[in-house]
């Protein structure tokens, strides 16, 4: 393997573990600062059993999404240093501010919340969760503000002086259509896998202690479950809609990705352009093989154009049209590829959509059990709670896998609507400075020790979650106990 | 003043804010081992810094952001020049942040062993490593024509390189057994007081014969000759602060010694950034740098943002501002194993 493909696999495995804990984060955060709010407005103490609770899972959780988000802040300049020669004048500016503006106030809260149970008044401490969730969303923006002017350049022009993209208008570059679309399809996205957590959790506990008769317990439970199956259907229907755009959008800013994601080889001028549900072929780039054998008629022209008739081009055209427009060949005389890997595309968009189905097999069970004030004690139930769990994790990555192997050859894009100057490819914007042999050695070391702490993450959230809610909860803020301050050896009612 | 030098500025107090802050982090890291010899005084050492170190560590992510943001020529050829050792930072970094969180989640001595070998190591690698690449930044570096690096590893281990190594690890561990000193109670505060003493004193000689030697051979001004001063009457005021007991003053003269050392870093390179040790094809913070127009931007968010910043984070230590005894740390707060025992999975 080239430095190139060892530098691919180690960026796209470090991100992917990244987002695999990120969402759960961004959603989960404000989770908890919704039930510490329940707790208190309402004074009910099952609130802060369950704030308690899930308020401990999200910290095993945030600790493993900070470790990875660090090697994601260097490795741009560390295997990809020539990409960030020529996109650091845009691009830094977003990631900069995310640190600023984002992950200062996030880390800073979050250590004022786990230690400030008993040091800070109540509602200050409750702003302390919201803060943490109001800051994980706000780096999400930043971040996919930076990842969008890769997928679609705007705001900057190319300078052929010092050969680089420079930034002309930051406003634009924020607004970019992109990541008008992406923010809402990745945070609803979040939503709907800390939804699923927390009612997949809780359906599990209900059944539990309805089985132990255990009344009183199982309502908590089902509070719980409640919340978790709301954000579920909110975010269910943000994700359809936000990515229904976002198809719209990728048709006209990538129209070889949305070829690509139906192996659409041939071009629809007549239109009506079937959504092929399950293909089979040996998907090599030449299209030679491919068979669709499910299809819908007329749905791909509808994402694409909101249109059932509207035509579409397919991969060999378009693979003529960049040619003309881009060049056929690279500077070592070899024919470029326009065209991304067909079967990772094909099967990630299916995978991405597919892997819902969990969530929403739990969340159509869960409205129909605990309809009019019901908790739910079938067996089935809780199994599934537990099943459905995962699963938007999967959704997730494969999107994220969708969208960035969609996008190759390019490591950014060009935008076909102005800016021809603004591209590059991904073999370009790889490290020079570095062999093959270092790049595979960090590979390797990365690769273990994310695998070995995502075994133990999944131990600790499974220990975590099968112990359930403190069975007591007391209320240590500093106006229930007066008297606190005076007793200077009272232990903490936090430390690590 | 240009943009260019005023965001070359504002890099190195970036990087300032992060080494003074992370600076007792990693102290108390490295202490970990000395000084904790019973479970409880390792667990009062890491709750010293618990509700801190997280916050203390994006000051490197913002000055790696900021970089790459300000002189994205500089963030490519020192990120992937430097590519083994900070590797090897980012692989002590997590962990670390992994062993903070996870430790206390299993009250096992086997599973709490291996975290405490994650935060000892992931105080020691980094507080030598980020020495060893200041001190190749002020020594320079060999770049080719496309300010590459094309030095390979070893080159960055000459006997300046690696004294700079020892020097930052002498000032953490001066530093988090003065935080130490200054943050605890009983006797763990006694102890780290008298190892403060003989940190201060080695470092003094260290950083001392350092300083000199960065100054003489490779500065490019004269005027760095005031913070190699200031770094001296800063080291020696924290030896005579912490023997005296003055534990707030040591801390503050301890702070003022790492923040003159990154004045004299980041002094001698001016107007460089990255120095090419044959003189030929430096990057400056004119051919290193962004547009004007994208270093205006990231002037106004700096200007909103890094006040505010100050304002929470200082109320952060206010909060915490308690001293803590072995006696404030509450009995096993985590489960007593990893696997789940099957009474509790029956329903
Ligand atoms: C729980 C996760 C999840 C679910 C159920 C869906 N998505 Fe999604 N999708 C993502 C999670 C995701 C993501 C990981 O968050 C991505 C990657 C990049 C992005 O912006 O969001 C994404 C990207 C993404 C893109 C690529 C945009 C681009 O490359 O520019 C499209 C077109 C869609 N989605 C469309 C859909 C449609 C039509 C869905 C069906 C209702 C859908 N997604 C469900
Ligand atoms: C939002 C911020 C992100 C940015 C700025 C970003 C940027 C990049 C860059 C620079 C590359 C390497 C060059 C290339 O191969 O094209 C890349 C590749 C990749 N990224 Fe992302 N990425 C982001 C998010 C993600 C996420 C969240 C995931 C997955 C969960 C992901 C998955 C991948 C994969 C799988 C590749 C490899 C693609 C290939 O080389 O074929 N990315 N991304
Ligand atoms: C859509 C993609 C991404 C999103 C939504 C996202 C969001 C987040 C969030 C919410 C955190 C908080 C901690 C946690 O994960 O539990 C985090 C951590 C981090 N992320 Fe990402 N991230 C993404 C991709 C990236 C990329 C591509 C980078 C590279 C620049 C990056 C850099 C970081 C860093 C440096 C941290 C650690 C911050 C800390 O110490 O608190 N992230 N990210």
């Amino acid at each position: 393997m080239e430095a190139l493909d060892i530098a691919r696999w180690q960026f796209a495995i470090t991100t992917v573990y990244h987002f695999f804990y990120v969402p759960l984060t961004i959603g989960l955060s404000a989770l908890v600062a919704i039930m510490q709010t329940m707790w208190v407005t309402k004074k009910d103490e099952r609130w802060l059993k369950l704030t308690k609770f899930f308020g401990k899972l999200l910290l095993i959780n945030f600790a493993i999404g900070v470790a990875t988000g660090i090697v994601q802040e260097f490795q741009f300049g560390m295997n990809w240093s020539e990409y960030s020669r020529f996109v650091g004048d845009v691009f830094g500016a977003p990631l900069a501010m995310e640190a600023l503006a984002a992950f200062f106030v996030e880390s800073t809260f979050l250590g004022l919340w786990i230690f400030g149970w008993d040091r800070l008044n109540k509602k200050v401490h409750l702003a302390c969760i919201w803060l943490v969730a109001i800051s994980t969303t706000l780096s999400a923006y930043f971040i996919l503000a930076a990842n969008s002017w890769m997928q679609h350049p705007v705001g900057a022009i190319y300078n052929p002086e010092t050969g680089r993209a420079e930034m002309t208008d930051i406003v634009a570059v924020l607004t970019n259509s992109t990541v008008l679309a992406a923010f809402p399809h990745t945070i609803t996205a979040a939503w709907l896998t800390a939804g699923t957590f927390v009612a997949g959790i809780a359906a599990w506990w209900m059944v539990r202690e309805n089985k132990r008769g255990r009344k009183e317990h199982a309502d908590m439970y089902r509070s719980a479950f409640r919340l978790g199956l709301i954000t579920m259907i909110i975010a269910g229907i943000g994700l359809a809609v936000s990515g229904d755009f976002q198809a719209k959008l990728m048709f006209q800013q990538q129209p070889m990705k949305m070829a690509a994601a139906e192996a659409m080889c041939e071009s629809h001028p007549e239109g009506g352009t079937p959504f092929s549900i399950f293909s089979v072929g040996d998907f090599t780039n030449d299209c030679e093989n491919v068979k669709h054998l499910i299809e819908i008629p007329g749905l791909t022209s509808y994402l694409a154009k909101g249109d059932f008739n509207a035509p579409l081009k397919g991969i060999n055209e378009l693979q003529e049209e960049y040619a003309a427009k881009y060049g056929e060949f690279d500077a070592n005389g070899n024919k470029i590829d326009y065209s991304p890997n067909l079967t990772v595309t094909y099967w990630s968009f299916r995978l991405m959509i597919g892997w819902a189905a969990g969530s929403a097999a739990l969340a159509l069970a869960g409205l129909w059990l605990t309809r009019k004030k019901q908790s739910a004690s079938a067996k089935w139930f809780a199994t599934l709670g537990l099943v459905a769990i995962p699963m938007p994790f999967l959704a997730s990555a494969f999107g994220w896998i969708f969208t960035e192997m969609g996008r190759q050859p390019w490591i950014v894009a060009p935008n076909p609507n102005g800016l021809p100057d603004i591209r590059m490819l991904t073999a370009d914007g790889v490290t020079t400075a570095q062999g093959a042999g270092v790049v595979a050695g960090s590979l390797i070391i990365f690769t273990i020790i994310y695998t070995v702490l995502t075994t133990v993450w999944v131990r600790l959230i499974w220990r975590y979650m099968a112990h359930g809610a403190p069975e007591t909860v007391t209320d240590e803020s500093p106006e229930a106990n007066p008297d606190r301050e005076k007793d200077a050896d009272a232990p903490l009612s936090f430390a690590y | 003043m240009t943009l260019e030098i005023l965001w070359f500025i504002l890099i190195a107090i970036l990087w300032a804010g992060y080494l003074v802050l992370e600076g007792f982090d990693f102290g108390v890291g490295m202490l970990l081992g000395i000084l904790g010899k019973k479970e409880k005084d390792r667990r009062l050492l890491i709750n010293t810094i618990g509700p801190v170190w997280d916050g203390n560590e994006v000051w490197l992510l913002t000055a790696g952001g900021a970089t790459f943001a300000a002189f994205p020529e500089w963030y490519a050829t020192m990120f992937s020049g430097f590519y083994i050792p900070l590797f090897i930072i980012l692989i002590a970094l997590i962990v670390r942040v992994m062993g903070f969180e996870w430790r206390s989640k299993i009250e096992k001595e086997s599973w709490k062993r291996k975290w405490d070998m994650c935060l000892i190591f992931g105080a020691w690698a980094p507080s030598i490593l980020w020495g060893v690449a200041f001190a190749n930044l002020v020594r320079g570096v060999h770049l080719d024509e496309n300010h590459q690096y094309v030095g390979g590893f070893f080159a960055l281990l000459s006997p300046f390189a690696l004294l700079g190594g020892v020097v930052t690890t002498l000032l953490f561990l001066q530093h988090g057994a003065i935080f130490i000193s200054l943050k605890t109670g009983g006797e763990m505060r006694v102890k780290a007081r008298a190892l403060a003493g003989k940190f201060s004193l080695a470092s003094i000689v260290a950083a001392g014969t350092w300083a000199v030697w960065a100054q003489v051979a490779y500065s490019s001004a004269a005027w760095t000759w005031a913070a190699v001063v200031v770094a001296a009457v800063g080291l020696i005021a924290t030896f005579l602060a912490n023997a005296k007991g003055r534990e707030g003053w040591a801390f503050i003269w301890s702070a003022v010694a790492i923040v003159a050392a990154v004045v004299l870093i980041f002094g001698s390179m001016f107007p460089n950034v990255m120095p090419d040790i044959n003189g030929l094809y430096s990057l400056t913070v004119e051919n290193a740098s962004s547009t004007k127009y994208t270093l205006t931007i990231m002037t106004w968010v700096a200007v909103a943002l890094v006040p505010v910043v100050l304002l929470y984070q200082s109320w952060t230590f206010w909060v915490f501002r308690k001293r803590l005894t072995v006696d404030h740390i509450p009995d096993a707060i985590g489960l007593p194993s990893l696997s789940v025992p099957k009474a509790e999975l029956q329903d």
